[in-house]
């Protein structure tokens, strides 16, 4: 195998390892454009989402997709519930307070998990046809475009959402200013509500699909892919969702080419790496501008 | 006001949750009966694994091992009319907490012994605990040299019930070599674990003293999902095998990935391959052409008696690191049956164990190092079936030197 044709197959492995990390990611950048908190139970939400997937599919003995449905429903609750009973109460505490929670509540969600589902991993039945396509020697594997698809459709459906309803309106405005939003008559806390429920049905959508596609799932699968997708969107720009999916694809190349190319130990450190330099040269992303109108 | 109603409220229920909650965990640590101290007729020891954490799969399952091996002789009777009570303590999977398990175990519950952790580095944390307290451990799994001998010297409290990492590395290397015919081989390590590097270390010793040229060494970390890029690296290396010291997590993984890609070298592992879920998590076609070292073949006639209770009791197939509990358990009812009701004779009697039949075969404890002394299987995977390759027999660690 000559360079050029590892060249192009690592790009391929790393958009598509990308595009896991956008996904996650699209959940993460939008909460924080609404609320400013960097909601670390993320990953968590999106392991709960998993399991939920799988017992859709295991005991509930469903195909895939009404699985995902069920699981991106149930985990918008979870979502809603996690705001209304951790976050809602600091709506006005210093931002520190929120983080700390936040980190709270992902322990919490883990070890809790943990005694429900023990730590075994479980392993997805076969659910969808795995299929790898073979062209002119570069491998593409089936699955890994439709997660590719689904995150840009989901972002598509996103950017709708926010920049043309009157949701989006209503969430643009409280991502402002919570307080002058309010005495526009729009229901802050309705719109942060919402907020939580579309971000958790999100990151439901990516915790099944990467159950399918890497076949396991456990209580603590969330931490790893949960911090990636936050560099992902810091990279991007957090709070800006087209520059969530760009990070998320940028870091999963970076990653494969330094894997491929220098030292499969490095990988990570690069990854945490990027993070870094992006917070010294461009703190606000590659997408990010000086307004403040961020969703 | 400082405290509205609706705050106070919300305050006093986040604490009633704290509350129930450390009331959950009191609960986990003291199950197996009320938690009292040792009455007159228990025989009390202690289970100090990792129940919680990165490792809770290991120790959760060790756990249930070893308490299958205790209700068994309590189900029968128990010893000379005592039952043995078994006190659970998490570990935590962190070495830290596994001292303060062990401690606890020791201090409070006044333990005449412990079993566990799982996982290597978790022994060697509380093994100076216990030498102190002079109260013997035996590990199920630690295959690390350094958990039982510190600087040459056999550290007097602590067994073991499994084979060492030398002994795998060693084994796999001449398997490579003389039945695969191997030339070059590349390592793929987790750099997280020490049990990983130390495996692809003794590998690479014996592999090219053996004549054959180690290309390339690539590391992952456990807990990862993606291993394309580093496989595509691998690929292009194009070696005879694939050396994957890891557990079954990331192998399964690894191993459908690597076919994915289209690699069909063949791949080696170790014991921590031993599980059913590595069939679940690659497929059946990826698994042909795997081969690992372990401690039993499943299909051996005297693995039977355990895996068939082992699945009355719990309803599933037992792994590897449950046969070593249920080992482990049974060297200590072996040592305590045999007139072990203080530490000091318990530990006397470990050393002393010879053609002992436990779960996985019959061991026999080397004195000189706290190794038991027991064979090595060699297990290919054809259609998503393990079978048998090669059996090697019981080596004296000490005669390898």
């Amino acid at each position: 195998m000559d360079f050029a044709h590892q060249l192009v197959q690592q790009l391929i492995n790393g958009v598509s390892l990308g595009s896991i990390y956008a996904l996650i990611a699209l959940g993460y950048t939008m909460i924080y454009g609404i609320i400013k908190l960097i909601n670390f139970a993320h990953g968590d939400v999106y392991m709960v989402g998993a399991y939920i997937g799988f017992a859709a599919v295991t005991i509930g003995h469903l195909p895939i997709f009404p699985a995902l449905l069920i699981s991106m429903a149930l985990t918008a609750v979870l979502g809603m519930l996690v705001e209304r009973i951790a976050y809602k109460p600091l709506r006005h505490a210093p931002r520190i307070s929120l983080l700390i929670t936040a980190i709270g509540v992902s322990f919490f969600l883990e070890y809790t998990s943990m005694y429900f589902v023990t730590p075994t991993p479980r392993t997805f039945p076969e659910v969808m046809p795995n299929i790898s396509f073979n062209l002119g020697g570069f491998i593409i594997n089936g699955q890994q475009l439709l997660i590719l698809g689904i995150t840009i459709v989901l972002m598509a459906i996103l950017t709708y959402i926010v920049q043309k309803t009157k949701l989006g309106k209503a969430m643009r405005a409280a991502s402002f200013d919570t307080e002058t939003a309010q005495l526009m008559g729009v229901d802050s806390d309705r719109v942060i509500s919402m907020t939580f429920c579309i971000g958790s049905a999100l990151a439901a959508a990516a915790g099944v699909l990467v159950g399918v596609y890497y076949n396991t799932i456990d209580p603590l699968m969330g931490i790893m892919p949960g911090l990636k997708a936050f560099v992902a969107a810091v990279l991007g720009g957090i709070g800006i969702l087209p520059g969530a999916v760009v990070g998320g694809i940028v870091l999963g190349v970076v990653e494969a080419l330094v894997a491929g190319f220098l030292s499969s130990t490095f990988r990570d450190a690069a990854a945490f790496a990027i993070l870094i330099l992006v917070l010294l040269v461009k703190p606000s992303g590659l997408f990010g501008k000086n307004t403040n109108e961020k969703v | 006001m400082f405290f509205s109603k609706k705050k106070f409220r919300l305050a006093s229920m986040i604490a009633c949750g704290i509350l129930a909650s450390a009331l959950f965990t009191g609960c986990g640590e003291q199950s197996g009966g009320g938690g009292e101290k040792a009455a007159g007729d228990e025989i009390v020891v202690g289970a100090n694994f990792e129940l919680t954490g990165n490792h809770a799969q290991y120790g959760a399952n060790a756990n249930n091992g070893l308490k299958l091996a205790i209700k068994e002789v309590n189900d029968a009777g128990g010893i000379g009319g005592k039952k043995i009570k078994i006190v659970e303590a998490d570990a935590k999977s962190e070495a830290a907490e596994s001292v303060n398990a062990a401690t606890k175990l020791i201090s409070d519950d006044k333990v005449v012994a412990l079993v566990g952790p799982a996982v290597t580095a978790n022994v060697i944390a509380e093994s100076q605990v216990a030498t102190d307290s002079m109260v013997p451990i035996i590990a199920p799994a630690a295959t690390n040299p350094d958990v039982t001998v510190e600087n040459g010297k056999v550290k007097p409290y602590v067994f073991r019930s499994c084979f060492i990492d030398p002994q795998q590395s060693e084994v796999m290397a001449q398997f490579a070599r003389k039945d695969l015919m191997a030339n070059t081989a590349v390592l793929y390590l987790d750099s997280s674990s020490d049990y990983s590097k130390s495996l692809g270390k003794i590998f690479k010793e014996h592999f090219e003293a053996d004549g054959g040229t180690v290309v390339m060494e690539e590391a992952f970390l456990a807990k990862d999902q993606d291993f394309k890029a580093a496989l595509t690296k691998i690929q292009t290396a194009n070696a005879d095998v694939i050396f994957v010291p890891a557990y079954y997590e990331e192998v399964g993984k690894i191993v459908k990935q690597a076919r994915e890609l289209g690699i069909n070298a063949a791949i080696l592992g170790t014991d921590g391959w031993d599980d059913s879920k590595v069939t679940d998590i690659a497929g059946k076609d990826a698994l042909n052409n795997t081969f690992f070292c372990t401690h039993y073949f499943e299909g051996d006639a005297e693995v039977q008696p355990f895996i068939k209770a082992y699945k009355a009791e719990y309803n599933n197939d037992p792994n590897v690191f449950a046969a070593l509990g249920y080992d482990a358990g049974k060297m200590l009812v072996n040592a305590i049956e045999k007139g072990g009701n203080d530490s000091q004779k318990i530990r006397d009697n470990i050393e002393a164990i010879t053609d002992l039949q436990v779960g996985t075969g019959k061991i026999t404890m080397d004195a000189a190092t706290h190794n038991p002394i027991k064979g090595i299987v060699v297990i290919e995977t054809k259609n998503g079936v393990r079978e048998l390759r090669t059996k090697i027999a019981p080596v004296s660690p000490e005669a390898e030197k």
